[in-house]
């Protein structure tokens, strides 16, 4: 039996369709000028990626893990990940893909930590947050691509938007939880000590929250990653396109291989990130 | 005036505490207000002066709100109704700032699993109230390093405090909240995670620097051997209402009810008590330079056995009746006989052999030597004997009488 008609759901459909319509009339043009300086960003990233010599980018890569995880392993783990991408003739969309997935980051933390922080400020603005991140997390991303593509028109840009939205919520979620979970009393001694709210988020809340934090970069980048074949439908250049053109042209071969490229990639942010993470962590007081 | 002056504190834990307040103030008790209202009785009514200087033990069991009462003395906690006066000024008026610099200044607390920083090194946590302060790191880490050296972890600055043991993380949050040099020191049950050859340590450490510091401390307590090692005062709380209040002996004689009396009464007396719990000052004390028949004047007088005589602040010795008879010179110089002496810390368990081998008067000292007064072998048989809450017999008094 059909579900009787309560509400017009045509006339609903049309009426987000008219306001969205209304929305591109009206700010596509000033979108397009304030999203300016992030397309200008994610140029210079990927030009100073393709352009510089393959073995800078492996050494300066192998530099960050090593810092990151003071192990050599992981550092020789690296160099032997991009190599392979090079290898397997990635290497120029590899960097598009890299270029892409820094630049996410970055805005990503821009705007995902101070919201977690806030999140874990504020007990109000977490009611509403979370609900919100749900969505975020749950709506089929070629829901809002439709939007964003008319807002932004096709490219890197609306690209880049639908990449951080979809990655951004573990980010949010992870800086918030890994506040909340800083230790009572050792919050309770640094308000003893006279410490203002700022210097308590920035002294105490924050570091301790590292690991935490840290986990949510790595979920963050996973989940960035894991967008960059959607993003190409829409304009972004790099592993995702190649792996799209596999798909149209039924080329299992070009498929597989910036496939591999892309987890080579994810490997590669995982273990990097992991690693750092888990230096940050430390014993709780009282084991010994 | 008080140091530290705590008037008519009352604290209700729940979403409306200052609707239920009337009724608490009007006697309704603890049980049926959780009963009635959901609300947690957390303070009732609790007065309390503390003097500058003093080492002011609150004890209690878990849940009497010790911690609860200790809270409200920096405002960690707010009071539903009630004043608190540091210096005379109430600190319940202070703005959200001038309440940030009395923390930073005035009053540091340490903390019972420690609340070290575990990001920060242990220099770094020992300095952590000067750098809130905004002194800079520089100078905060001379200062700090300085304090390390006072608790005994010379060399441990760049530690983390996950490599320390229990004892010495305490040591460092001793170190942290003395740094700032606070006039008040809030020590929430410091030494109750610690086992307890640590736990002596570190008292015999906390009273060494309090000579020389001379704190306004407040510290809390469920142990009563630690409250009566410690404490100049002590106040007995339960059930957010205070019991007793008074110095150890009041406490450990005239407990006022069966709670205290169940407190005290596995106390080790022997240990906790000292040569100057139970001392007793001579009525006035003879010079070498007393001439003989004034001395024996003085003796037959009083109707004792003995005099005191001193010269300057120290014991000489004691001068009997006996020793005089037959004396002839002009003063009693020559005729005082020595007799020994014990330091006002020696504890009545390392007295009570002398005092069964020897009938001969015991002296007590100060650190430096000065006389202090006799040991009361009066004293000694009622502290050691167990306590009776008031009223009840007391069998002891019949043997002494």
């Amino acid at each position: 039996m059909a579900f009787p008609e309560i509400l017009n759901a045509r006339a609903l459909r049309q009426g987000i369709d008219g306001f969205v319509n209304q929305l591109v009339i009206d700010y596509a043009d000033t979108l397009e000028r304030l999203s300016q300086p992030l397309l200008n960003f994610l140029v210079f990233v990927e030009q100073l990626l393709r352009n510089s010599p393959w073995y800078l980018v492996i050494a300066f890569l192998a530099i960050i893990a090593w810092f990151g995880s003071k192990r050599w392993t992981l550092m020789v783990g690296v160099v032997l990940l991009m190599l392979f991408i090079g290898v397997i003739g990635q290497w120029d969309r590899g960097m598009q893909t890299l270029a892409l997935m820094i630049v996410s980051l970055v805005m990503c933390l821009i705007v995902g930590i101070p919201v977690g922080v806030l999140m874990s400020l504020s007990e109000r603005f977490r009611k509403v947050a979370l609900p919100v991140l749900d969505v975020m997390q749950t709506m089929p991303s070629f829901v809002y691509l439709i939007p964003v593509v008319m807002l932004f028109g096709l490219g890197k840009v609306p690209a880049l938007i639908a990449t951080i939205v979809y990655a951004v919520p573990p980010l949010i979620r992870l800086t918030d939880l890994g506040i909340r979970l800083v230790d009572h009393s050792v919050m309770e001694a640094a308000t003893a000590f006279g410490a203002t709210r700022r210097q308590k988020l920035m002294g105490v809340q924050l570091p301790l929250a590292m690991p935490n934090i840290m986990a949510g970069i790595n979920q963050t980048t996973m989940m960035a990653l894991s967008m960059v074949v959607v993003a190409s439908m829409i304009g972004a250049r790099g592993l995702g396109q190649e792996v799209l053109a596999g798909i149209n042209r039924l080329e299992v071969g070009r498929g597989l291989l910036a496939g591999l490229a892309i987890v080579a990639l994810a490997i590669l942010f995982d273990r990097v990130t992991q690693a750092y993470g888990q230096r940050l962590q430390y014993p709780k007081q009282g084991d010994k | 005036m008080a140091k530290i002056e705590i008037s008519g504190i009352y604290k209700i834990f729940g979403p409306n505490p200052k609707r239920h307040l009337q009724a608490v103030t009007k006697g309704l008790s603890k049980d049926s207000l959780l009963a009635d209202t959901g609300h947690t009785l957390g303070l009732q009514d609790v007065n309390l002066s503390i003097e500058e200087g003093e080492l002011f033990v609150i004890m209690g069991l878990s849940g009497s709100g010790k911690s609860t009462l200790i809270r409200h003395i920096n405002r960690l906690i707010d009071p539903t109704s009630g004043s608190i006066r540091i210096d005379g000024e109430n600190v319940l008026n202070l703005r959200q700032n001038e309440l940030i610099q009395l923390r930073r200044h005035k009053m540091s607390m340490v903390f019972q699993r420690f609340a070290l920083f575990p990001h920060k090194t242990v220099l770094d946590n020992v300095a952590y109230g000067l750098t809130v302060q905004g002194i800079d790191k520089k100078n905060a880490r001379v200062i700090a390093a300085d304090w390390l050296e006072q608790v005994g972890l010379q060399g441990f600055g760049d530690q983390h405090p996950h490599e320390l043991s229990g004892g010495m993380q305490q040591r460092v949050g001793l170190a942290r909240a003395l740094a700032t040099n606070p006039d008040i020191l809030l020590m929430d049950e410091a030494f109750s995670a610690l086992d307890p050859l640590i736990r002596k340590e570190m008292q015999d450490l906390l009273m060494k620097l309090q000579q020389q510091l001379h704190k306004t401390i407040v510290f809390i307590t469920h142990d009563l051997d630690e409250a009566l090692r410690l404490g100049n005062r002590i106040a007995i709380l339960k059930d957010g209402a205070l019991v007793q209040q008074g110095d150890p002996q009041d406490i450990l004689l005239a407990p006022q009810d069966d709670y205290v009396a169940d407190f005290v009464k596995d106390v080790n007396r022997g240990k906790v008590l000292n040569a100057h719990h139970v001392l007793a000052k001579p009525v006035s004390t003879l010079t070498t330079q007393t001439s003989v028949t004034k001395a024996r004047e003085w003796i037959m007088r009083h109707g004792f056995d003995y005099a005191t005589v001193l010269e300057g602040p120290y014991l000489k010795g004691i001068v009997t009746l006996n020793a005089l008879q037959s004396a002839t010179e002009d003063t009693i110089r020559e005729r005082v006989s020595p007799v020994s002496s014990v330091l006002e810390s020696a504890d009545l368990e390392s007295l009570m052999p002398r005092m069964i081998r020897d009938t001969a008067p015991i002296a007590v000292t100060t650190d430096n030597g000065e006389f202090v007064g006799w040991v009361s072998r009066t004293k000694v048989i009622r502290l050691i004997s167990p306590a009776q809450p008031i009223g009840q017999q007391d069998p002891v008094g019949e043997l002494t009488e």
